[in-house]
């Protein structure tokens, strides 16, 4: 086991350098930083244009620019300059990455709770009216754009709150601002921010992690194993739970990580719908300000978590299913 | 039939026989696939409804009396005999504009279907069909592509090359090949090792018919499967990216960017947010159920109960 | 036979018969209509008996056992009775079911590849059996586990109780089920193709941990099977299946020294024997009869080279031939009286076409 995560984790060093390299060149390709100064009428001086290039490392090569960067972001934890020069790209990125994260992962413990839930009583009672409204209801979620159902919500959080005569449900932003002064009514108040977008955010990858959870359920529960578990005369739910889900739940663990950079995606169409000031929020801006070390820094963070996460499945896996441990 | 006398032996009638050792009809197996895709009856609603709604995104927008983007005396009208769908702020007929966002986003979804399953299976085939370090190589690169967001580098890319929808398209097929590369390869390398294919190789088959014959068809269906899906897939992420504003651009117009457009006017003219919103769920609902009857129908085996 | 039997189980004497199955019948809905998998199987397993279930695949061996434990696929269409010891298992609650399963009646299946959970070790599942039935620790079951695997003679079965199934062969493996089916003592074990998936090799040392689990039970055993070989040197009662229906029941010796079926003749005709080498092999021509809309007759008639009229008319129930208890359902098993397989099967023929087909498909890919 050990040598299976030694192992397992050696592998995913070169992939993050890799992975930065990519991101870099993309953040690089997809804007030139000088266009906006460019683009000014009357166009900027040609000694502040200079100024900019070489503060913002433009005079050198793709190679030496991306090393350059990664040792700052290594040694000094300097994700590079921003094209709005007061802005510190890394403390930016820290402090929105917080409110995202309380996001993605509340809407994703919800989606996957509900999903192991309806995927097993779904495979159990195969072909019952649970099952086909499940099944409709999980087609619906998955054909809904995500934005469509957020804005749905949002909308039904208004008449909400109208009906009850207070604000309960909050629609716009991550928080209110200035935040209460209390630390029991923050809690409330950033919860109350939270409800919708987690709802909107969760519901999609519940979709999908619901159907599949409902095949692995269905394809364990048709082995000879489960007969075999029920010949002995254990009572139903052990078979179910102990023999059945324990064995259905492991392909799960690969399919949410692979999905979570789909919902860091589905996060920056959230977080817009709702105007939070998130992670989201700072990707849109820096790509529409062709702020490339601010989109190569955004990219590099969201792969980053994608890899260590994938990289806690795949050791997760191989806790859940020794058949990967001893290989 | 070479006949030996016995003692005791009587011949048995032989058509009569036959007729009855086979009560069953005996179907091809693209007969049985057809017909269990024909009885899978939601797929096959689905597949009238898209039919239906191809045809009056196509034939439908070309008859009706009001062209896209023309402005008509009524503005803010709520749906009415005239204006099925109502009219926006100034004055712009819905359907028409609603028919014109359908064929946009059908044509950039087929197109990045179209687009992705090609470069994906040739990509998955190729590294499945070498191995060792190419298959390694290719499918790390893979890998890396499913590891970023896709919204967020279809954004990058799309503000780079602009909004016209084939742009829009490429872009979109650019990330998702990824997805039906891994597919192909895990269909390709599972078939490689099937006893039907090492059966065939030891009659002495040559490669290519080991390919033409047994693997092409084999995995048509997980890849035809897979392509249908990504119809779904990428008429979600058309939407999605119109929705951030890095989509298809103005005066264009696509399900997405009608629905971004119509967000504030939720409370006030509802209809022009519900209509491009179904529309699109219908696209997507309707593919994903003939995708699931197709998937039923080419393997049967996922249907079998036993509890 | 069927009378026979639900007299003695009227009576309320100390009858010797463990499981008694009458007129069960197993259909599934399909595509093309119901398929009857089973229809009308009735038989007694007495105390430590071994019966021998032989028949080709599809002729619903497997599938009356598995209605026997109560673990057909939901929409099963199942009749008849179904009776351990007096108590109908058929259409019992689940909770009833699961007292008998494994305590009373336990089974062993053909893939032991698949039988066992991945996931947990063999010494927890097979200590998994012992503790749904006796309230024990885990420790004093992992004991009995231990004590178990030895018995079914697997090597260090102390070391092997934290191996996986994937650490094991398949002929272990097996081994292992036979250990989950032991673990109660049960009255009757059904082994259900207990050998076929595995190697020659090893099939002669599962057959002999079979026979020592039920020596050791002291449980009556029905064996399934499509191998004569297999039933020859165990079973004490012999019934062969064809079409969903017994075509033929009796003593081993009756069946195989007399047997009253054609069909039975074919299946031993096809089988070589050591002490008779200079017999030609009589293979059956044909394939079993699609179980689906079965036209009327005797599901044989089509392969049968003694076949009449009658055959195709009225399908034959099954009736005392030699003795008794040896039965068969046959127009014509006093045609058999006196003949060896090759009187009654050609020898050299073959099939002609499968191998014009053969030709033409190898030429084709020179």
């Amino acid at each position: 086991m050990l040598a299976f995560a030694v192992r397992r984790i050696a592998i995913s060093i070169p992939v993050l350098l890799v992975a930065a390299f990519v991101v870099f060149a993309l953040g690089t390709f997809a804007g030139n930083p000088l266009d906006p100064l460019l683009a000014k009428n009357p166009p900027a001086p040609p000694n502040v244009i200079a100024a900019e290039t070489v503060r913002l490392h433009l005079d050198q090569p793709l190679i030496p620019r991306f090393f350059s960067w990664l040792g700052g972001l290594l040694l000094h934890g300097d994700f590079g300059p921003s094209v709005v020069s007061t802005q510190d790209i890394g403390a930016e990125l820290g402090s929105r990455l917080l409110v995202t994260l309380r996001l993605i992962a509340l809407a994703m413990v919800i989606a996957l709770v509900l999903a192991v839930l309806v995927g097993v009583i779904t495979a159990v009672k195969q072909y019952s009216i649970t099952d086909y409204s499940a099944t409709f209801l999980g087609f619906l979620f998955i054909a809904m754009p995500s934005f469509w159902l957020a804005i749905l919500l949002k909308q039904a959080g208004i008449d909400f709150n109208v009906t009850v005569g207070d604000q309960v449900l909050y629609t716009i932003g991550a928080s209110s601002v200035p935040p209460p002064p209390d630390t029991w009514d923050r809690i409330v108040d950033i919860l109350g921010h939270m409800v919708l977008p987690t709802i909107s955010l969760a519901l999609i990858s519940y979709a999908s992690w619901s159907r599949f959870q409902r095949a692995s359920m269905l394809e364990v529960l048709n082995s000879d194993y489960i007969r075999l578990a029920r010949s002995k005369g254990l009572p139903r739910r052990t078979v179910l739970v102990r023999h059945g889900l324990r064995t259905a739940l492991i392909p799960l663990t690969t399919v949410t990580a692979l999905d979570l950079a789909a919902i860091i995606g589905g996060a920056v169409v959230t977080e817009r719908v709702f105007q939070w000031k998130g992670m989201g929020d700072f990707l849109l801006t820096s790509i529409q300000t062709d702020d490339v070390y601010a989109t190569s820094s955004w990219l590099l963070l969201s792969a980053v978590f994608v890899i260590l996460f994938n990289l806690a499945a795949d050791l997760l896996y191989a806790v859940l299913d020794p058949r990967i441990r001893y290989a | 039939m070479p006949e030996t006398p016995t003692t005791l032996a009587t011949t048995p009638a032989g058509a009569d026989a036959q007729d009855r050792e086979f009560t069953v009809e005996q179907r091809s197996q693209f007969q049985l696939v057809l017909r269990r895709f024909l009885q899978h009856r939601l797929a096959m609603v689905s597949l009238v409804v898209l039919v239906l709604v191809v045809l009056l995104a196509y034939v439908g927008g070309w008859l009706w009396k009001y062209e896209a983007g023309q402005i008509t005396p009524d503005n803010s009208q709520p749906p009415s005999f005239d204006h099925p769908f109502g009219t926006d702020a100034v004055g712009k007929d819905q359907f028409a504009q609603v028919l014109r966002g359908t064929r946009i986003s059908l044509q950039i979804s087929v197109m990045v279907a179209l687009l992705s399953t090609f470069v994906g299976t040739l990509w998955g085939a190729v590294a499945g069909y070498f191995g060792g370090v190419v298959d390694s190589a290719m499918m790390r690169f893979s890998d890396l592509v499913l590891t970023l967001p896709l919204i967020a580098v279809a954004a990058m890319l799309a503000h780079l090359f602009g909004g016209s929808w084939y742009l829009i398209a490429m872009v979109i097929a650019g990330l998702t090949w990824a997805y039906v590369s891994r597919v192909a390869r895990s269909v390709v390398l599972s078939l490689r090792e099937k006893e039907f294919v090492e059966a065939a190789r030891a009659l002495g088959a040559t490669d290519t018919r080991i390919i033409l014959r047994h693997l092409v068809p084999n995995s048509l269906g997980s890849i035809i499967v897979n392509a249908t899906l990504l119809v779904a897939t990428a008429i979600l992420t058309e939407t999605a990216l119109s929705y951030l504003g890095f989509g298809v651009q103005n005066p264009d117009t696509s399900l997405g960017l009608l629905v971004s457009e119509a967000q504030t006017a939720l409370t006030t003219r509802p209809w022009l947010f519900y209509f491009p919103g179904l529309f699109i769920i219908l696209i997507a609902l309707t593919i994903n159920f003939i995708g699931d009857g197709l998937r039923d129908a080419l393997d049967p085996q996922q249907r079998k109960v036993r509890q | 036979m069927t009378e026979d039997l639900l007299a003695t189980s009227k009576n309320g004497a100390a009858t010797d018969v463990v499981l008694e199955v009458s007129d069960l019948t197993v259909g599934f809905p399909s595509d093309d209509g119901l398929v009857q998998a089973v229809r009308g199987v009735s038989y007694g397993l007495r105390r430590s008996e071994v019966l021998g279930i032989v028949g080709e695949s599809g002729s619903g061996k497997s599938v009356t056992s598995l209605a026997v434990m109560g673990l057909l696929p939901g929409n099963a269409k199942v009749s008849g009775s179904v009776r351990f010891r007096g108590k109908e298992l058929l259409g019992a609650p689940e909770a009833e079911l699961n007292k008998v399963r494994g305590r009373n009646v336990a089974m062993i299946f053909q893939d032991p590849m698949t039988s066992l959970n991945p996931v947990y070790s063999v010494g927890f599942q097979v200590a998994e059996a012992v503790r749904a039935h006796h309230a024990v620790s885990k420790a004093a079951a992992l004991d009995r586990a231990a004590e178990l695997l030895e018995l079914v003679r697997i090597p260090n079965p102390r070391q092997r109780l934290d191996n996986y199934p994937h650490e094991m062969s398949g002929g272990m493996r097996q081994r292992v089920v036979i250990a989950i089916a032991m673990a109660n003592n049960p009255e009757v074990i059904i082994a259900d193709e207990p050998t076929t998936a595995l190697d020659v090799t090893v099939q002669a040392q599962i057959m002999e941990s079979l026979q020592l689990a039920q020596q050791e039970t002291g449980a009556a055993m029905v064996l399934i099977t499509h191998d004569l070989g297999v039933i020859a040197g165990q079973a004490d009662r012999v019934m062969v299946m064809y079409a969903g229906k017994l075509v033929e029941v009796g003593t081993a010796e009756d069946v195989f020294y007399t047997p009253r079926m054609p069909y039975t003749f074919g299946l031993l005709g096809s089988l070589p024997r050591l002490d008779r080498p200079s017999e030609r092999l009589t293979p059956i021509q044909g394939a079993p009869p699609s179980v689906v809309n079965m036209p009327p007759g005797c599901p044989f008639t089509p392969r049968c080279p003694l076949s009449v009229a009658v055959c195709e008319e009225v399908e034959p129930a099954l009736a005392p031939t030699t003795g008794p208890e040896h039965l068969a359902a046959c127009h014509r098993s006093d045609a058999l009286i006196g003949a060896t397989p090759g009187d009654v099967f050609e020898t050299d023929v073959v099939d002609t076409e499968a191998l014009a087909h053969f030709v033409t498909e190898t030429e084709g890919q020179a």
